[in-house]
């Protein structure tokens, strides 16, 4: 029965020190699992309905690289700036670990901002949910994605908060660890998105 | 002697069932009698894989009742029995054996699967495009100039290749007596191939979910003679081709004139008329009223009075016709015919 | 150790269950909402096969015939043997691995909480505009808002609400058996059931997001305006079918492998012999799961995938028949040599091994493509099915309910009512189900609402029909028999079976901390190794001290409440009620995660009948 307190030291990885903690990262990572079950299925229903536009905008004339590839440096570098807040946990540095968990959730807001802006322009050029299967397929994957980050945003905000009052504790490290390696897991999803709606939308039909 | 017990009731519930179920069904229903190629390879096929299934039921039900008889705890029996942890060679055995048994019945799914995929050209077949309706079949025969609905014409000894597609929800095409059956895909397209070796008639079936009438979603298939069929498909296109025969008594007339006023934008008859519902060119020639009904006047009078009440949630409203508008239709459409039998 | 709080929160009465994370009161909440909707589902049965006793009848009418069907299919697999399954695993797993709890008591009560409202928004569309119609598989189109009533909306998110709830109990159990067992209890020791759990909780990790998925897309279609199965504007209705299944077919294992893990448990202990070839069952439980996944188009086989994609499914789909087939020798082979009680328990285990072997033959031949498009959708697939969920899944469980309700209630079941129930059931089983398999073959397709006569199917319909009446006999035989055993005043011992696990050895019904002393594990079966060895119970593994146990909590209740209200706002476009049940939904989530919880101790002094002694 590890029950260690708040003041006592703070073991190496903080996070596995508990069998609580233990349990819930072994748990989440099985999530995961069925995370990549559930976006393996949207990334299929995609693929199978890209070229059905129904007479409306086609993938080719909707995306738009710039935009594409500034969303993705966002999210890419967010993704390294929470490996630096797992850093910051592993040595135990509260300040250093709050500083790149805030700079994670900046960048992940930034992301979402242009994806929102991107829905925004999609729907005034005649592409929405309801205007072919490409549509509803686009915004169900790519939306499923953008809810993701959402989440994701408030939940390290929700961690970063309690943890200015509670301080850095075996009950803490698992949070932050597990919405790190939730982070890196949409972070890997949007990589597939952008090759797979982006690039192969772009390139067109011959590919794939 | 409780395994004996339920070894007994299970035989003898087993017995009298196949007993009360004797036969096989109607020949013009039942998969088990098969009139054509395709339902006899799957019948063989069942055959087959039963036969093997049944070796091992046997096997297995031996060993169950031996052990149930030889191995009940008897009255102060003492001791404990010995802890088998397990037998490799045993283990190997019903291993293999199952494995071998499937490879048996591996090689004709095969051969078989790929026989019945086979896609026959116009050369090699009749063609008939099929169309699922709630709840009714549209058969058209593109390289005859022939459409028509619920009564499905075939040529005895004839190879018939189907192209299969749904207008609104999915169904699927069966007819057991002469194969298997095939899904009717809204949006897209499924083949399928079927043959008659007898002539007569067969009962069709929708064997998919498609709504409140799914169980009354049935049709026919004729099957006539080659020559019998080269003549009613004559018929047929001279007549589809050509403007509706005007009605000869007076009764057959004002049917007519209601016909042309109420029912021709969604029944097509000789060339004209919607497509929204059956077609009804050879309406008196077909077994069936709504693909369940006998045909008799009676039965289209207690279709067209209320088509709801017989067969749920179809398409066709109820036209509330009063009894002489009802009776002029009956007069009318029982002169809607290209054959001479009735 | 100085405790965080203090002592047991004293909660009673309505209260208690609320707001209970223990794994047993949770067993006992699933065996209880379980069995409610068993038997609406059995109502609905009922009335499918008045329905269909003569030919031609109108008893309930069409439309209602295809809610009853749906509705049926639908409260069985998810509401009624799915929760059954839960509760066995939640009563059992936990004592077989030696552990106080599970690794997540919290989000054990949540599962329990989504589920049962997920039921419940099903089951109120009977009373809101009529029950789902499209059949428990909900193919488009026939599924979207043109062809179907709103009782698919319910179908939709009541699904969606219980399957969030089944996932999270499914990652609970992978936890917990991971790394929550005793010392010595190593993966090959562990009982049979714990692995069949293991390995069913595996199964619904990777398949229940599939029909999440297929969930989202048909509420997006039938409810804004979404594409994905409207062949007008590009949509495919296959994508439906494929997702349905890659879910659908390892569900049925799901549900089979629990079963097969209690006939394993209840056979080996009614034969005193330890279970034949138990690393074999283990391989082949773990193989049947991992085809499982391998063989869903076998449910597509008339859907016009093609000869190249049917015949490998075909194949694929034959070889489960091999592990399978392992399993049923490897039965017969544990009972060879024993000492055969004919308990009720074992009454249905027994009874499982023919019937499951019929289910498991038409199986095969169901595996056939080219024969299988005779049987598709006929009723010979009806009986096939029946024969393994029924003859397999509900034979397992009243065999696992008989034999481990002393372990979850503190009581026997009467073994006199305990025979009758088997031999109506059984008896009226095989009435009901034999004959189908002649139906189809005759031509009969199955969810048709009636038949014509004079097309030779009447004989088998009318004994088909005949038959339920055994199997609502045996049902509310059941019930009775669970009545008396409330009001018995007879405790039951804590090994009544002379049984080998674990859960065994602590006394019936175990007390909330489960083993006073964790166990130390010498072998497999635990309690016989001991046993064998003289003793008198396990060896503890570690002294007699203060046990950690988890606060209570009335969260998970209000967030399957707030997703309950939710999914009404979704059904009837009103936002504000959407808004406000997520907003409940994550204001919960947040109260979670903000206020730590201390949870409480027991202290040695307050442990009764110190050591793990039996």
């Amino acid at each position: 029965m590890a029950t260690h307190h708040a003041h006592a030291v703070l073991p190496d990885e903080p996070e596995k020190a508990t069998l609580e903690g233990k349990n819930k990262i072994l748990g989440f990572w099985l999530f995961l699992g069925g995370e990549t079950v559930l976006f393996g299925s949207l990334f299929a229903t995609f693929i199978a309905l890209r070229d059905q536009a129904n007479g409306g905008p086609t993938s080719q004339q909707l995306f738009d690289m710039p935009l594409v590839a500034a969303a993705t440096l966002l999210l890419l570098t967010s993704s390294m700036a929470s490996v630096m807040a797992v850093l910051a946990l592993h040595k135990k540095n509260l300040k250093q670990l709050q500083t790149w968990m805030t700079i994670t959730v900046i960048l992940g807001a930034a992301f979402l901002a242009l994806e929102i802006y991107e829905f925004v322009h999609y729907t005034s050029m005649g592409h929405t949910m309801g205007s072919s299967a490409f549509g509803s397929a686009f915004y169900t994957l790519v939306g499923f994605h953008g809810g993701h980050v959402a989440f994701g945003i408030c939940w390290i905000l929700s961690v970063q908060l309690q943890t200015v009052k509670k301080g850095l504790t075996v009950v803490t490290a698992p949070k932050f660890y597990l919405a790190c390696l939730y982070w890196h897991f949409i972070d890997v999803v949007w990589v597939f998105i952008f090759t797979v709606v982006y690039l192969m939308g772009m390139i067109g039909g011959k590919v794939g | 002697m409780k395994g004996w017990q339920q070894y007994w009731r299970q035989l003898l519930l087993f017995g009298l069932l196949s007993l009360a179920l004797t036969g096989c069904g109607r020949e013009e229903l039942s998969a088990l009698r098969p009139s054509g190629p395709v339902a006899a390879m799957q019948f063989d096929l069942m055959k087959l894989s039963f036969s093997i299934m049944i070796g091992v039921f046997i096997v297995v039900m031996l060993i169950f009742t031996y052990v149930l008889i030889r191995y009940r705890k008897r009255p102060g029996q003492q001791g404990i029995p010995k802890q088998v942890e397990g037998n490799h060679a045993l283990e190997i055995l019903w291993t293999v054996i199952p494995f071998l048994l499937l490879i048996v019945m591996a090689v004709p799914t095969v051969t078989t699967g790929f026989e019945l995929h086979k896609k026959y050209s116009p050369e090699e077949a009749i063609q008939v495009r099929v169309t699922a309706h709630q709840y009714w079949w549209e058969f058209e025969y593109p390289d005859l100039g022939v459409a028509t609905a619920q009564d499905l014409v075939m040529p005895v000894g004839k190879k018939v290749q189907f192209t299969l597609t749904a207008a609104d929800v999915k169904h699927a095409f069966w007819i057991p007596a002469l194969g298997g059956k095939i899904d009717t895909n809204p949006g897209l397209e499924n083949e399928l191939w079927l043959q008659a070796d007898k002539t007569g008639i067969f009962y069709g079936k929708c064997a998919e979910l498609c709504g409140a009438s799914h169980a009354l979603m049935d049709f026919k298939v004729e099957v006539m003679e080659q020559a019998d069929f080269d003549a009613w498909t004559a018929k047929m296109k001279g007549v589809q081709a050509a403007e509706p025969v005007a009605a000869t008594s007076q009764v057959a007339q004002q049917g007519e004139e209601l016909f042309n006023k109420s029912c021709l934008g969604c029944h097509a008859i000789a060339g004209k008329g919607g497509k929204l519902g059956p077609n009804l060119t050879n309406f008196a020639d077909r077994e069936r009223v709504a693909g369940i009904l006998a045909n008799t006047p009676e039965n289209v009078a207690e279709w067209l009075k209320d088509p709801q009440k017989v067969k749920p949630a179809n398409n066709m409203p109820n036209l509330n016709l009063d009894e002489t508008q009802v009776n002029a239709l009956v007069e009318y459409m029982s002169t809607l015919s290209v054959e001479d039998k009735k | 150790m100085s405790a965080h709080a203090s002592h047991a929160p004293k909660r009673t009465g309505l209260w208690d269950w609320l707001t209970t994370v223990d794994h047993k009161k949770i067993g006992i909440l699933y065996l209880i909402a379980g069995g409610i909707f068993f038997l609406a589902g059995g109502l609905e049965a009922i009335l499918i096969r008045l329905q269909l006793v003569y030919p031609e009848l109108n008893v309930i009418g069409a439309k209602t015939f295809n809610e009853l069907i749906t509705m049926h299919g639908t409260t069985m697999i998810f509401l009624a043997a799915m929760p059954i399954i839960f509760a066995l695993m939640n009563a059992v797993v936990p004592l077989q691995i030696g552990a106080r709890d599970v690794a997540f008591p919290f989000l054990n009560s949540l599962g329990f909480w989504l589920f049962f409202f997920g039921g419940v928004l099903l089951n109120t569309s009977w009373f809101m505009g009529g029950a789902p119609d499209a059949g428990w598989t909900s193919y488009a189109t026939l599924s979207l808002n043109q062809y179907s009533g709103s009782g698919v909306d319910f179908y939709v998110l009541g699904l969606q609400i219980a399957g969030l709830g089944t996932l999270i109990g499914g990652i609970n159990f992978l936890v917990t058996i991971i790394n929550m067992r005793a010392p010595g209890m190593t993966f090959m020791r562990m009982p049979i059931f714990t692995w069949a759990s293991f390995i069913t909780s595996g199964l619904i990790l990777f398949a229940f997001p599939a029909i999440t998925v297929g969930l989202v897309l048909l509420m997006f279609d039938r409810l804004f305006g979404g594409n994905f199965f409207n062949p007008d504007a590009g949509g495919n209705v296959i994508i439906w079918e494929h997702l349905f299944w890659i879910f659908g077919h390892p569900e049925v294992y799901i549900l089979i492998l629990p079963a097969f893990g209690i006939i394993s448990e209840v056979v080996s202990t009614f034969s005193r012999k330890r279970l034949f070839g138990y690393s074999s069952m283990v391989f082949a439980t773990a193989l049947i799961g991992f085809l499982g996944f391998m063989v869903w188009a076998h449910h597509m086989f008339t859907t016009g995938l093609g000869a190249i994609a049917n015949t490998l499914f075909g194949l694929a789909t034959m070889l489960i028949a091999v592990p399978t087939g392992i399993k049923i020798f490897n039965w017969l082979l544990t009972m060879w040599g024993g000492q055969i009680r004919f308990t009720t328990a074992n009454l249905f285990a027994v009874g499982f091994i023919p019937t499951f072997t019929i289910g498991g033959m038409t199986g095969i031949m169901l595996a056939v493509p080219p024969a299988d498009y005779q049987y598709h959708d006929s009723y010979f697939v009806v009986a096939h099915f029946h024969y393994v969920i029924v003859g397999g899944l509900v034979f397992g469980l009243f065999a696992g309910l008989y034999y481990w309700w002393p372990k979850m209630f503190g009581k026997m079941l009467n073994e006199t009512i305990g025979k009758w129930n088997f031999w109506t059931f059984f008896i009226g089983f095989h009435l009901t189900f034999f004959p189908q398999h002649f139906l189809g073959l005759m031509g009969m397709p199955r969810r048709v609402y009636t038949y014509l006569a004079g097309q030779g199917l009447e004989v088998g319909n009318f004994i088909s029909s005949i038959g339920v009446i055994g199997m609502t006999l045996g049902t509310i035989l059941f019930i009775v028999n669970g009545f008396v055993a409330a009001k018995s005043t007879q405790k039951a011992p804590a090994d009544p079976w002379d049984a080998r696990t674990l859960e065994w050895s602590i006394p019936s019904p175990p007390p909330e901390y489960n083993f006073a002393q964790t166990p130390l594990v010498r072998g497999l079966d635990a309690l016989w190794v001991e046993k064998m060895a003289g003793n008198k119970g396990m060896t503890p593994a570690e002294p007699l001290g203060s046990i950690h146990m988890p606060s209570p909590s009335i969260l998970p209740f209000l967030m399957s409440v707030a997703l309950f209200v939710a999914g009404y706002g979704f059904m009837f476009h009103n936002y504000w009620l959407v808004g406000l049940g997520m907003a409940v939904n994550f204001g919960c989530m947040l109260a979670r995660s903000l206020k730590d919880d201390p949870g409480y101790h027991i202290e040695p002094e307050e442990i009764e009948g110190k050591g793990v002694k039996a």
